[in-house]
């Protein structure tokens, strides 16, 4: 097969870093192209200057063999190319076709024939397998819904190179399976696909060929069947990796977050959370895994008091919190790296800087008689930014909006471990980062354990509710389904309880507090 | 470019082309745009470039005069804005501290020490009083503040008018009697240095007001919790903040800016208080200096000397046979070009992009 995209030597300056050095990529058309590399390697920046948003300083781009400009995402639609973002591009109040054909709508006169569209959004839906309903409301369907939705608007456009910007990053296990048969199908039916990731498994899986970028350069491109996943972290990496978490095993002391009969109301006004206890002890992580939308938010919520609670109690220690201000609670020990990093993570028009210290900006050293000391926040923020390399522009004044999405994980994680809170939430905490920074973070939180915190880690990924708990708590449609040991468990059982299919909860508890006699 | 650089080059970009539009309207209505930037030019400086006489400065004080209230008006609107609230209530807050320092200069006795202070005071308490309302109806029933600041505008209106015709003893069905000496900000040195302008000491609390706004958004942890809630409700609650007291105290400082615009008003460029016909746009005025001005402190002030300049140029224009209204359309252009800085900024981008080859292409 010839190549159907050339990028030739590409270099792209941001103020103070190269994102791309000199970069070289081809495409073979018909095939699953990755693109692998650390949060802020320059992988997005690429395929940005590919779908026209950024302009390359030097080298050239080359579609079916042809040079070309592409000034604008206009251009590069019209040459074929089209991008689902990580974030998505969606009107929410509008229906699935009626994103779809925004800025292209059939008429029939002066009126837009509505009909014609849905029924070719409909045609699309099935021939690739993606079972779309094009009248139902983009606020009315998954995430993952959501993401075909945007599939189906380049497929619309007739878009014959797919770039997938982490498109995995919001999926389930389940959904990412799904769009892994979907991008297949993709490809048999004569597209050439480009996947931003940094999920070594998805890779290997489902891609042909794998080029892999570090801090802006190319490391080489390899074909993905003769490579093994250690190899393509190490190229990643730059060192090797390892791929499981060393701990020992947890000496569990006294109960320090203790949840009672815990409801909470959902976002729709039923209950999310049902008559729920669990209990964390000093020197454990408990972790909580369920299918997403089980009640997990909602738990997090309440204990760390974004939402009211129903009824029930949260004791930490011997407090009872229940109806604590986030302040308060904050005070007395609570820490919560949250689930959305956007939403309540950072303040994405605040500097690194200022982002690091929201939660203390109020005390000393970074405050004295409410003034700020704009010295020891920048000096705290060199500090973070090198304990935790997170990387960005112009250090700890770069704006939060400017950073990668996995320096922005990264950045938010840091400020949370920095503090040390006596019992830590930690929701999703590797959320859209690379092997390196995800070893880095899961050996920080073991750290946090064996310096006698309580930890409860959520997380819809199942192998790091594995490789980090000691104890495992599954949540099913709001309520504790099973506790079980974490060394004694497999991915089977998890699934089954998962699904709602098998319930463990008496059992688990005996085994959970075993560890505490040792 | 540079944010930091971009928030200087914008504004500056977007007064030039709204002068350029200026001098386009006027030319096509067949008048010589030279002598309208005569009339700007005496407005602004008191230098007369048509006949070459020296400079009149009663013209600088008038152009000042001019400036003070909107650019406390401005502070106003843009010390809400930076909490994330979009307050239309200023002129509303203005004529409260208006009725509240006319109180005051009217009801208390004292040496001027205390007097003058207390009627300042006054009229910052009455405008902050005024914000808080719509700030904690927003706060506590999430009723939304454009509503609520534009409704008690109107009210604000006939309660001073009530207030000055029923309770202070109008003398003429129009203005209170005068006040005593002691309350106001009237400056005889300086009346006697601008060929009796009315400027007075108002300048002082004015200039003042812009540092503290200043002050407390970027140096103060007050403020920082202010610009978190402004830029992310969620995050700041997250983080701890009490978001709705911090909209409480957004909203009635950003009245007490309004408020003090309407004291000095009052006890400076007036000596007696009085009936207003109809709202006196210093409100609106505000908002627009507080976006040209970025709703920065500096912004703000420098944004203010230039629409109170076009505000004083005005009658001048008339005198030299240019429509007044061309000022007005001077501004509205300044501000819509100010509003289209993102079509501004791709134009940049695209002129400098150019740039880089061409100047490549020279070297070889």
């Amino acid at each position: 097969m010839p190549n159907i995209v050339e990028m030739l030597h590409i270099t792209k300056d941001f103020p103070g870093i190269r994102a791309n050095d000199d970069i070289t990529l081809q495409v073979e058309e018909r095939s699953i192209h990755a693109l692998l590399g650390e949060n802020g390697a320059g992988k997005s920046t690429l395929m940005s200057i590919l779908f026209g948003l950024y302009q390359p300083d030097a080298g050239t781009i080359r579609i079916r063999g042809k040079e070309v400009k592409v000034s604008d995402p206009n251009v590069a639609t019209a040459l074929g190319i089209g991008m689902v973002h990580q974030h998505f591009k969606l009107v929410h109040n509008f229906t699935v076709t009626e994103n779809i054909i925004l800025g292209m709508e059939p008429r029939k006169g002066i009126l837009v024939d509505m009909h014609k569209a849905e029924q070719k959004v409909e045609e699309i839906s099935k021939l690739y397998g993606l079972a779309v309903d094009p009248k139902a409301k983009i606020d009315e369907i998954s995430v993952s819904m959501q993401q075909r939705v945007e599939i189906l608007k380049m497929l619309y456009r007739d878009a014959e190179i797919l770039i997938f910007d982490e498109p995995t990053a919001v999926l389930t296990p389940q959904e990412i399976r799904e769009l892994m048969q979907i991008m297949r199908r993709l490809v048999e039916e004569g597209k050439t696909i480009l996947l931003i990731t940094h999920k070594l498994r998805e890779i290997k899986e489902v891609a042909d060929v794998c080029s892999i970028l570090r801090r802006g350069k190319l490391v080489g491109t390899v074909p993905v069947a003769d490579t093994d996943e250690e190899r393509m972290a190490e190229m990643m990496v730059g060192r090797q990796v390892s791929f499981h978490v060393q701990k020992t095993r947890a000496k569990p002391g006294d109960v320090l977050l203790r949840v009672e009969g815990l409801n909470v109301k959902n976002q729709k006004g039923v209950l999310g959370v049902r008559n729920l206890s669990l209990s964390v002890r000093a020197g454990e992580i408990l972790g909580l895994c369920g299918i997403d939308g089980n009640g997990q938010t909602e738990l997090v919520h309440a204990i760390t008091g974004l939402t009211k609670v129903e009824s029930g109690h949260i004791f930490l220690r011997d407090i009872d919190i229940t109806h604590l201000s986030i302040n308060e609670r904050s005070d007395l020990g609570l820490g919560h790296i949250p689930e959305d990093r956007q939403k309540h993570g950072l303040i994405l028009d605040f500097t690194l800087g200022e982002n690091f210290v929201i939660h203390n900006y109020y005390k000393e050293p970074f405050a004295h008689w409410g003034i700020l000391n704009k010295k020891a926040i920048l000096d705290n923020a060199q500090r973070l930014i090198r304990e935790f390399d997170v990387r960005s522009g112009q250090g700890p004044l770069t704006p939060a909006r400017a950073m990668s999405g996995g320096n922005q994980q990264k950045a938010i994680v840091a400020r949370e471990i920095d503090r040390s809170p006596d019992v830590f939430i930690v929701v999703q905490p590797t959320r859209g980062l690379d092997v390196g920074a995800i070893e880095y973070i899961h050996k920080r939180i073991i750290g946090e354990r064996d310096k006698n915190k309580a930890i409860l880690l959520v997380s819809l990924e199942l192998d790091e509710i594995m490789d980090l708990s000691d104890r495992i708590a599954v949540i099913y449609n709001g309520e504790i389904v099973g506790i079980v040991d974490a060394a004694t468990t497999n991915e089977n059982e998890l699934g089954l309880m998962m699904s709602g299919a098998l319930h463990k909860a008496h059992e688990a508890t005996q085994t959970g507090r075993e560890p505490a006699h040792v | 470019m540079p944010a930091r650089k971009e928030k200087i080059v914008l504004p500056l970009i977007a007064v030039l082309l709204g002068f350029l539009l200026g001098s386009l309207i006027v030319i096509l209505t067949g008048r010589s745009p030279v002598s309208m930037y005569a009339a700007i030019i005496k407005g602004f400086s008191g230098i007369d470039i048509i006949n070459g006489q020296p400079i009149n400065t009663r013209y600088i004080g008038e152009f000042i005069i001019q400036a003070m209230p909107i650019i406390l008006t401005g502070l106003s609107f843009a010390f809400a804005s930076r909490t994330g609230l979009f307050s239309i209530g200023a002129e509303g807050q203005l004529m409260m501290g208006s009725i509240s320092a006319t109180a005051v200069a009217i009801l208390v006795q004292a040496p001027k020490v205390i007097h003058l202070p207390m009627v300042l005071l006054a009229a910052i308490l009455g405008g902050a009083l005024w914000g808080a309302i719509p700030g904690f109806l927003k706060a506590r029933y999430n009723v939304h503040e454009v509503v609520v600041t534009i409704m008690m505008n109107y009210i604000a209106l006939h309660f001073n008018n009530y207030m000055i015709l029923n309770i202070f003893g109008s003398v003429d069905k129009v203005k209170t009697v005068p006040f005593p000496d002691s309350a106001l900000l009237k400056s005889p040195f300086l009346e006697s240095i601008t060929r009796n302008s009315r400027l007075n000491w108002g300048f002082i609390p004015v200039l003042l007001a812009v540092l503290i706004f200043s002050f407390i958004i970027n140096k103060t942890t007050f403020g920082f919790s202010l610009r978190a809630v402004g830029h992310n409700k969620e995050a700041a609650r997250y983080a701890g903040m009490k978001v709705n007291r911090n909209i409480i105290a957004s909203m009635a400082i950003a009245g007490a800016f309004a408020g003090l615009a309407g004291g000095i008003i009052t006890v400076g460029t007036f000596n007696f208080g009085r009936v207003i016909q109809a709202a006196e746009g210093y409100g609106f005025d505000g908002i627009a200096v507080a976006l040209v001005g970025g709703n920065e402190a500096l912004g703000i002030l420098l944004a203010g000397l230039l629409f109170g300049g076009l505000k004083a140029a005005q009658p001048l224009m008339q005198s030299q046979g240019i429509p007044r209204e061309i000022a007005g359309i001077i501004q509205a252009s300044i501000v819509l070009f100010v509003a289209m800085k993102f079509g501004i900024k791709m134009v940049l981008d695209k002129f400098e992009r150019k740039q880089v080859p061409t100047t490549e292409g020279e070297r070889v």
